[in-house]
């Protein structure tokens, strides 16, 4: 069948659609690949879970008595804990304010070693609220080592 | 007992909702006009009650009744009375009294406003208003009454959330709101025109002023909350990419999208489906945008409130409102839809381009912003998408809008003209290449901020030749009517705002340092002395005063003062210190001191230089004046509605653009 100028018109549109879709799709997916952080608590890192991932969140409540300042730069270390596990985090640079002992903190990084290191620390927002995620990656690696005590 | 009349009105203007958005439609529907006039005594007996409840609660706060649960939780009897007043919104059952609150007088200024519109037209986008209403008062009555009583009544309450103790947190979520609701308007008119079958040019004409003021407080609430997180949160940082600040984004961009749509619509009929399908999706992320403020589902910095139970009536309500417009827009559109057609070479097509980025702009930041959730639901774990993604794929998706942007006043209604067109490229081009040739000495051949300079002389020259074309070619007087020079001062103003952000994001300078009285930090020619920190305190708080020095060539420039407030209930706050230019900001935030407990050593200091970051405001606040400025436009006031359609197509295509 022959086709008259405006279906021809039509086609084009349709294609260009098509390609310009594609192109988003495919720069979405990727810029989703690059930038997807996932949340592990210390347990779930000790376990092998952070393997594959450059950069992750580590969560976790900071260890009462564990921060130690260094005394000529603004460098940081401080230990992550949860009910089954313990983390030493490295951070140079000024913490917020609601970091303190006891207090449950997400920090950005990856691993170096053994240790932790941090290229941002967030602290929860205020004394009542937790945020779920941390919540519930904490109720999970409760649930996933029995017997421990919960710290929460 | 007077918090049990709050209560009481409340139920009240449920009742008289439920009348507003239920009976009007009846009558409509039946041609029955005793039920169709209904509709405007019930929204205005409807804003009394909420009014009075909301002035209740207002009191509640300034007497410190401490009965009230609410009031107990948000404030206390150390809590200046400015900021008492803004604890009315500071948490979710206040901010919820707000919206609707808000709600009630856009519904009462349509009322007052829309006489002139069919009465059947007129009674459906109120009686719509009225079933949002009945939502959002259901929802305040049943899961989240403010006027809720703690017995026994304490001696003192909590406090404010300290990061809210700020002008402009108290400024923020009204004007915000103000914002979100007002697009509640455009979907009246969508789902009135949906119910109705038929949409007319001058209904939409008319429905235009209403989105660009709803769109320009948007703005407005945005640029407010951007310079509220730069001053209080003390990161320097004007935007995170936050899910909150997603959340009010989405409809901002959607927002903008509707406007250009509805010009079209307005002036040649076509888009008229894609005005309407718009037009319920600002809404609806509107919604969304409360839904995911207030539930606390997401993770965010920003969640003060979070309650399962609330979150699924959000959801339920947002459902019914999505789903259901769809479901009458996937019925009726093709009934509504229509007009002339458009070459490819035309205003439209620059439009639809336009349009169609920001929509998918929307949908990106939409999709980074629910995949934790996504996430969450196909068990992939726990994840959250970091600011890069955001960062990445926005600016790529902005780019055909800002070069395209120029050319779009140039072009004509349904076809274009080329041989212009090649001129203004030619100029806007060499303007821009000459000032980032220009720029480029001075930025150390910094890319990003070579581009900002060539964005911004893109478009000011744009701009400029426009207008020049409008003063050569019109006669006085009719140069430049408010819809006019509104668009030139909103596409000034993304000029303004592009450069803004290059040229911040290529040129700030920031320091983490660690510091000794007496000690100097040297940064992009200012020198930042440390003189200490003292004690001081403020109405209801305490804090470490640190005391800085600025001085350039020996010249004193700034002495600030940042601080580091403890409130009653033992919070922190960093209360930066900024010395605001217009080139450039200095900014500065106190740390912990080194030695815990001796505030008189050595601190850690965050010091800024951050170039450029009040253009950031300065062009959002030039895109907020152009909406209210094109809303001022005397062509918007409805004159008659029986033979209005016809006076449009008969207008000179230049003469309005």
């Amino acid at each position: 069948m022959p086709m008259n100028p405006t279906r021809k018109r039509r086609l084009v549109i349709v294609l260009l659609i098509l390609a310009a879709a594609t192109i988003a799709t495919v720069l979405v997916v990727v810029a989703l690949q690059n930038n997807m952080n996932y949340l592990l608590t210390p347990s779930q890192v000790q376990s092998g879970q952070a393997s594959g991932y450059k950069t992750f969140r580590l969560g976790g409540m900071v260890k009462a008595g564990s921060i130690q300042r260094s005394n000529d730069s603004l460098k940081v270390t401080f230990t992550v804990v949860d009910a089954g596990g313990a983390m030493p985090v490295e951070y140079t640079g000024i913490l917020p304010d609601l970091f303190r002992d006891n207090q449950s903190v997400i920090a950005t990084g990856h691993m170096d070693g053994a240790r932790f290191v941090a290229t941002e620390v967030l602290a929860k927002h205020d004394e009542t609220y937790m945020p779920k995620e941390l919540k519930d990656a904490m109720a999970k690696a409760h649930a996933e080592k029995p017997g421990i005590e919960n710290r929460e | 007992m007077t918090p049990e009349l709050g209560q009481l009105a409340l139920i009240l203007a449920l009742l008289l909702a439920l009348a507003q958005g239920v009976l009007p439609l009846i009558g409509a529907w039946r041609g029955n006009r005793a039920l169709m006039a209904v509709a405007r005594p019930a929204a205005a007996g409807q804003a009394v009650f909420v009014a009075f409840a909301f002035g209740i609660l207002v009191w509640a706060f300034l007497h410190f009744d401490f009965s009230v649960q609410y009031v107990a939780d948000n404030s206390n009897l150390e809590l200046p009375w400015y900021y008492r007043i803004a604890a009315v919104w500071g948490a979710h059952e206040g901010s919820l009294l707000l919206w609707i609150f808000i709600l009630n007088v856009w519904t009462v200024a349509l009322a007052a406003f829309s006489y002139k519109l069919p009465d059947v037209f007129a009674s459906r986008v109120l009686a719509v208003m009225g079933l949002i209403a009945v939502g959002f008062l259901a929802f305040i009555v049943f899961t989240s009454d403010p006027f809720g009583r703690l017995l026994p009544m304490p001696g003192d309450g909590a406090d404010l959330n300290p990061v809210l103790q700020d002008p402009g947190m108290a400024f923020h979520p009204p004007v915000l709101y103000t914002g979100y609701v007002g697009f509640s308007v455009a979907f009246a008119f969508a789902i009135a025109g949906l119910l109705g079958g038929e949409l007319e040019q001058a209904w939409v004409r008319w429905a235009r002023p209403w989105t660009n003021v709803a769109w320009a407080f948007l703005t407005l609430g945005i640029v407010a909350g951007s310079w509220w997180a730069y001053a209080e949160l003390g990161w320097g940082g004007w935007w995170f990419w936050d899910p909150v600040e997603n959340a009010s984004f989405m409809p901002w961009l959607v927002g903008a999208a509707l406007i250009h749509a509805q010009a079209v619509t307005e002036k040649r009929g076509s888009l008229r489906a894609w005005t309407i399908l718009l037009s319920i999706f600002a809404f609806s992320l509107s919604l969304l945008g409360t839904f995911l403020v207030r539930s606390g589902v997401l993770t965010s910095v920003h969640a003060f409130a979070s309650d399962p139970r609330r979150g699924v009536f959000i959801l339920a309500f947002l459902t019914i409102v999505v789903g259901g417009s769809l479901l009458l827009y996937a019925l009726r559109a093709p009934k509504v839809a229509g007009g002339k057609a458009f070459q490819l070479l035309s205003r439209e097509t620059v439009l639809l381009i336009g349009n169609l980025m920001f929509a998918v702009a929307a949908a990106m930041v939409l999709l980074g912003t629910l995949f934790p959730l996504i996430g969450d639901a196909l068990n992939l774990g726990r994840i959250s998408v970091g600011p890069p993604y955001f960062g990445f794929l926005f600016p790529l998706l902005m780019l055909p809008v800002v070069v395209l942007m120029p050319f779009g006043p140039f072009l004509r209604w349904g076809k274009g003209e080329s041989p212009l067109l090649k001129q203004i490229l030619l100029r806007v081009g060499i303007a821009a290449a000459a000032c980032a040739i220009v720029a480029a000495f001075f930025v150390d051949g910094k890319l990003k901020a070579i581009v900002g300079v060539a964005a911004l002389a893109w478009l000011g020259v744009g701009v400029l030749l426009y207008a020049y074309k409008r003063w050569r070619d019109v006669p006085r007087g009719r140069r430049y009517p408010g819809e006019m020079a509104g668009m030139l001062l909103a596409h000034l103003g993304v000029g303004v705002f592009v450069a803004g952000v290059l040229l911040t994001e290529s040129l700030s300078v920031t320091r983490d340092v660690r510091m000794a009285p007496g000690d100097t930090q040297h940064i992009s020619g200012y020198d930042f002395r440390f003189d200490g920190v003292h004690r001081t305190t403020g109405p209801n708080w305490k804090a470490d005063q640190g005391v800085i020095t600025v001085t350039r060539d020996s010249k004193q420039i700034a002495v600030m003062h940042p601080q580091k407030r403890t409130y009653p209930r033992g919070q922190v706050q960093t209360e930066s210190a900024v010395d605001a230019g217009v080139f450039r900001d200095l900014y500065v935030a106190l740390g912990e001191p080194m030695d815990a407990g001796n505030i008189e050593g050595a601190w850690a200091l965050r010091l800024y230089y951050k170039p450029f970051v009040r253009w950031i405001w300065g062009g959002g606040l030039l895109m907020m004046l152009g909406g209210f400025v094109c809303a001022a436009d005397k062509r918007f006031r409805l004159k008659r509605t029986a033979d209005a359609t016809a006076p449009v197509d008969l207008q000179p295509q230049e003469s309005r653009a």
